[in-house]
């Protein structure tokens, strides 16, 4: 006891935001999601949460044996409201990113999914439509060649996307030059602007865009081009922890391995997100 | 603590933003104090076709936040898209910044029609009179006594809505429109560093008030200035 | 329509159950922060009446700065930065851990800062309002500070304060609409809500205009009664 409480002043004294004591086996959780990333996650219409990682973090919570409380929390506040300790867990379809990792620890991947584009069909790009493809940023000559063949499709377009994301760093790196970009706090608010005409073109996960585009009013609007990971997209979604909860990232993690191994992953993924976006290992 | 190599990177960034929060404020209070006169000077009419209508729209106006405006403006309407396009106004509704302009233009006027209307009626009776009394026509008596008075009048309170309108401009962030208050919750998800972007931010917003209010004040005196002492050699000795 | 009418309904998949709650915590974030921001702006408002210079400009500094900078600066200042300065404060006492604020509270607060400088100026104002002969003639009753200000003071800087508490008090309303971006889920936050998940913005927008129209006619029509009421002087009791 004595320890701790010799760390804690310590860690006041050099500025540590917390110091990695009492690492006990954390008996409840409190899990953020976003709410409004469907169909990773979203809010119905009586105010619950739903969605593949609502699912997905029941089912850890389950094999971990502890209690867990799921709350909504906004994309762009989600990192700071972690690290001051709002709730412990992040599981809002946030990439594995270099950048994160330096603020915020991560579980292993638990969803790999390519970023891409929609635009509407009878567009320069629409026409040229989806390609399985997929690109990983590391191999960098392939991808900028991808890249390349998509700028002029792109020229003097207006490409909207969610502010804070990888998809943001990815669209302001490799297409700033040739197209506007606008950035929107949530995805449902470029959707509705998509919609509305607004903007050209909107570069999310390929996953959350077929979702999208499934409602009628985006009849008129496809997925197009290659699927882009890696690199600034990082290893794929994690958990997002604080970095001195060493213990929970343990607990995490072999609950992953276990929803991997017994395909609940898949299952889940395939319900949600019509395609299987298990990590590959 | 206080690191100011910190501050030093950010104010640029931050006054980047500055441009587009005077420039969204200076349009929507100009074309709002235009609006605002107009509607004050209609509401001096005695049919209830013309002031009941713009009581409804003040109302509205001033009893909703802005923030429910400036989305309904923008996302509300822009489910209008084809009915907008048949009357040609899509091309305004379609860019952020126009609704921006629209939703701050509206809240000013409602807010302001209502400091000139009171400022209107605050002009003393006589001085109407009298004015009518030597022939001036209605449109000379508002012109010569009765919108120099209430201007003077409602000064005050007219800066305070200025101020409130500056204020209000940070909310046009929210429809993807970068200017200051945007820019700094982009620094804080890139460096989480929300005390010192804010503190940044902030002091732009003070020093931006500062000079309207020091302006304002040079207009107030100067549009008192029959109301001040002349200076002479009596007043000085006693 | 039809359409609108089955969005807003109170069935399965009706957002109206969801839209009233949600105006209740509007209501009370309001109330609870207006409220606290009250001794906020008494304490500013005597902070300036005072003869000490620190605590003329400490008050006046307040006020500036929160009546200065946007609403919504501020609340992310506090949710924010709130939470890292109560967890260091927390640490200092000995606790490890996280200090971990709740979005009703920090809104509260938030109202409670910015209203509380709004309400400062007004206080001041019903102060300075009052006649010196008052205060002259508590005195000569032989009244002591306490009394003076309860008995004779307090009650008319009331009345006088009222129609400027009445402006505040829509001001705050419209903006508990801001504290939506911090995840509280308020009215706005609320419609936001539906708005996405439904694709009908128009409708949900409107809907929560409406409510916060609603909620201001509704408590502008009390303040409106209470001024009728108040007593210009001290009631004979």
């Amino acid at each position: 006891m004595k320890i701790s409480r010799i760390a804690a002043i310590a860690s006041v004294l050099f500025g540590l935001v917390q110091a990695a004591v009492a690492q006990e086996t954390p008996k409840a959780i409190t899990i953020a999601t976003e709410g409004a990333y469907a169909p990773w996650n979203f809010t119905t219409a009586d105010g619950k949460l739903d969605g593949f990682e609502v699912d997905l973090a029941n089912d850890l919570c389950g094999r971990m044996k502890i209690e867990c409380k799921i709350v909504a929390q906004d994309w762009d506040g989600m990192i700071p409201a972690l690290t001051v300790g709002k709730f412990d867990v992040i599981m809002a379809s946030m990439f594995i990113t270099e950048k994160r990792l330096k603020i915020i620890d991560f579980t292993q991947p638990y969803a790999v999914d390519p970023s891409g584009f929609a635009v509407a069909k009878d567009s320069e790009l629409g026409k040229v439509g989806i390609s399985n493809e997929r690109f990983k940023l590391e191999n960098e000559a392939s991808a900028q060649a991808a890249i390349d063949k998509l700028k002029p499709l792109l020229k003097g377009k207006i490409i909207g996307v969610q502010a804070a994301t990888a998809n943001l760093e990815f669209v302001k790196k490799y297409f700033s030059d040739v197209a506007e970009i606008r950035e929107y706090k949530t995805t449902e608010q470029h959707d509705l602007d998509l919609a509305a005409g607004r903007i050209d073109a909107l570069f999310a996960q390929q996953t959350a865009l077929a979702a999208t585009l499934g409602k009628p009013e985006f009849s008129d609007y496809t997925l197009a081009g290659p699927g882009f990971v890696g690199g600034l997209f990082g290893l794929g979604s994690g958990a997002g922890i604080r970095k001195e909860d060493i213990k929970l990232k343990d607990m995490l993690n072999g609950a992953i391995d276990a929803a991997i191994a017994d395909g609940t992953i898949k299952t889940l993924s395939l319900k949600w997100l019509k395609s299987d976006v298990t990590p590959v290992k | 603590m206080i690191d100011f190599s910190f501050f030093l990177e950010i104010l640029p960034k931050l006054l980047a933003g500055l441009p587009l929060t005077i420039e969204l404020a200076l349009t929507s209070i100009v074309a709002g104090f235009v609006l605002a006169v107009t509607l004050a000077l209609a509401q001096q009419s005695e049919s209830p076709f013309v002031v009941l209508p713009i009581r409804g729209f003040v109302a509205v106006f001033r009893g909703t936040p802005l923030l429910v405006q400036i989305f309904l403006t923008y996302y509300g309407l822009g489910q209008f898209r084809h009915q907008l396009s048949a009357i040609g106004l899509w091309a305004v509704f379609r860019e952020p910044y126009w609704c921006a302009i629209i939703a701050l233009t509206l809240n000013t006027t409602a807010y302001g029609s209502e400091i000139l209307r009171g400022a209107i009626q605050s002009v003393p009776r006589g001085l109407v009179e009298a004015a009518r009394s030597v022939g001036l026509s209605t449109c000379l008596t508002y012109r010569h006594v009765i919108l120099p008075l209430a201007f003077r009048q409602a000064l005050p309170s007219y800066g305070n809505e200025i101020i409130l309108m500056i204020k209000g401009t940070s909310l046009a962030s929210i429809v993807t429109l970068m200017e200051v208050t945007g820019i700094a919750q982009g620094l804080i998800s890139q460096t989480y560093r929300a005390f010192e972007v804010f503190i940044c931010a902030g002091a732009i917003y003070l020093t931006l008030n500062f000079a309207i209010i020091r302006a304002l004040a040079a207009l107030e005196y100067w549009m008192s200035r029959h109301l001040r002492h002349r200076p002479s050699t009596r007043d000085a000795a006693s | 329509m039809v359409d609108a009418f089955r969005l807003l309904g109170f069935q399965h998949g009706g957002w109206g159950a969801a839209l009233l709650m949600a105006a209740s915590v509007t209501v009370l974030l309001s109330v609870l922060g207006f409220a606290l921001g009250a001794v906020f702006g008494g304490l500013a408002a005597a902070g300036r009446l005072r003869n000490s210079k620190v605590l003329r400009f400490l008050a006046l500094g307040y006020c500036t700065v929160f009546r200065g900078v946007p609403d919504l600066l501020t609340i992310y200042l506090l949710y924010y930065g709130g939470s890292v300065a109560l967890t260091s404060l927390g640490h200092s006492l000995g606790g490890s851990g996280f200090v971990g604020v709740p979005a009703f509270a920090t809104g509260t607060l938030a109202i409670a800062i910015i209203s509380g400088a709004y309400q400062a100026e007004v206080y001041r104002g019903a102060y300075l309002a009052i006649d010196q002969g008052q205060h002259d003639a508590a005195c000569a009753l032989g009244l002591n500070r306490l009394q003076r200000l309860r008995q004779v003071i307090f009650p008319q800087l009331l009345s006088y304060a009222l129609p400027g508490l009445g402006n505040v008090w829509q001001l705050v309303l419209k903006d508990s609409s801001l504290i939506s971006v911090i995840g509280l889920v308020e009215l706005m936050r609320q419609a936001q809500i539906a708005a996405g998940s439904t694709r009908e913005p128009f409708i949900f927008y409107i809907a929560a205009a409406l409510l916060y129209l609603a909620i201001a006619s509704v408590t502008g029509h009390a303040f409106y009664r209470l001024e009728r009421k108040a007593p210009w002087r001290v009631r004979s009791a």
